[in-house]
């Protein structure tokens, strides 16, 4: 596989990829650093009020871009995983491995951060509603992928089967995003779509798509950190300098 | 800017409990994620010391 003169599918080693991914971390850390403090500062203390809701809109610059990274990743997510289950390469589950908790955090953060914008605007924290009901299946199907995982032994069965869990639990995801338009719910629609103009004002527009690229920035430093430690952890060999009984070294396959 | 004084941002209008709480939280998260995978890493690597 070449491509801008470079053989990629060397990457697919993890020993390749483990060195890789420790140089490309500092840079989407710094950028992610650099977008969400600029966007914080524009949110925070330039933008203006909203006419409506007053300031509590403000929640919007860290609801929308955990919402978003929460359905994104788990996208990514089965992505990886399909991958694993259609090339059999293991460092494809790996990177699967490593997206859930970050995607699992944004999706609590989603809804926590939904809720303290619930209360002042329709006066609960939390409705049965389409939108935030099929957003906190997300954070069950993300609680489900790692305990499936961890509940299995077998590094390679636990792969395959937390791979289907996934690629299954991805018809979610259209769910939760059209869900404001399949049913009529509390939550309120998209105000940023592909094929209209958005429904903000520039300066709140630029605010959230800073915060949002900062998210997502930091989400593939914070994946790609924990993608090393699950190498790390995943390809350890039994250690060779302590002396071991059969029974150990069994275990240690 | 958009603010006249401290205590105006900091009430954000009356909704300053939910605003803060919301950036807060969110800020709290990410920050222990990076450091959890800071000790993560560091208990892998003294696990792997004589492979690396």
């Amino acid at each position: 596989m070449n491509f801008m003169g470079l053989n990629w599918s060397k990457y697919s080693a993890p020993q390749a990829f483990y060195p890789l991914a420790g140089s490309m971390i500092p840079w989407f850390a710094a950028v992610a650093t650099l977008a969400i403090t600029v966007g914080l500062y524009i949110g925070l203390l330039v933008a203006p009020t909203d006419f409506q809701q007053g300031d509590s809109y403000r929640i919007i610059f860290v609801h929308v871009p955990a919402a978003w990274m929460s359905m994104f990743l788990y996208v990514i997510m089965a992505v990886w995983a399909g991958l694993g289950l259609g090339l059999k390469a293991r460092l494809s589950f790996m990177m699967s491995q490593a997206i859930a908790p970050t995607g699992a955090m944004f999706t609590f953060l989603a809804l926590l951060t939904g809720a303290m914008w619930g209360k002042p605007t329709w006066g609960s924290w939390w409705v049965w509603d389409a939108r935030l009901t099929s957003e906190l299946i997300l954070l069950f199907q993300y609680a489900g992928v790692m305990l499936l995982r961890t509940s299995i032994d077998d590094l390679r069965r636990a792969d395959r089967a937390s791979g289907v869990f996934v690629l299954v639990g991805v018809v979610n995801v259209p769910i939760i995003y059209f869900s404001v338009r399949w049913w009529n719910t509390l939550h309120q629609g998209a105000s940023v779509s592909m094929t209209a103009a958005p429904k903000m004002a520039a300066m709140m527009l630029t605010a959230m798509l800073l915060m949002t690229f900062g998210f997502w920035m930091y989400s593939i430093a914070v994946v790609l950190a924990r993608a090393r430690c699950v190498i790390l952890e995943r390809e350890q060999l039994p250690s060779w300098s302590k002396p071991s009984s059969m029974p150990e070294v069994a275990e240690a396959r | 800017m958009y603010w006249g004084s401290l205590s105006e941002f900091l009430a954000m209008g009356g909704y300053g409990l939910y605003v803060w709480t919301s950036f807060v939280v969110t800020a709290l998260c990410m920050g222990w994620e990076v450091l959890a995978l800071w000790r993560r890493r560091a208990a892998a690597v003294a696990e792997n010391r004589g492979l690396l």
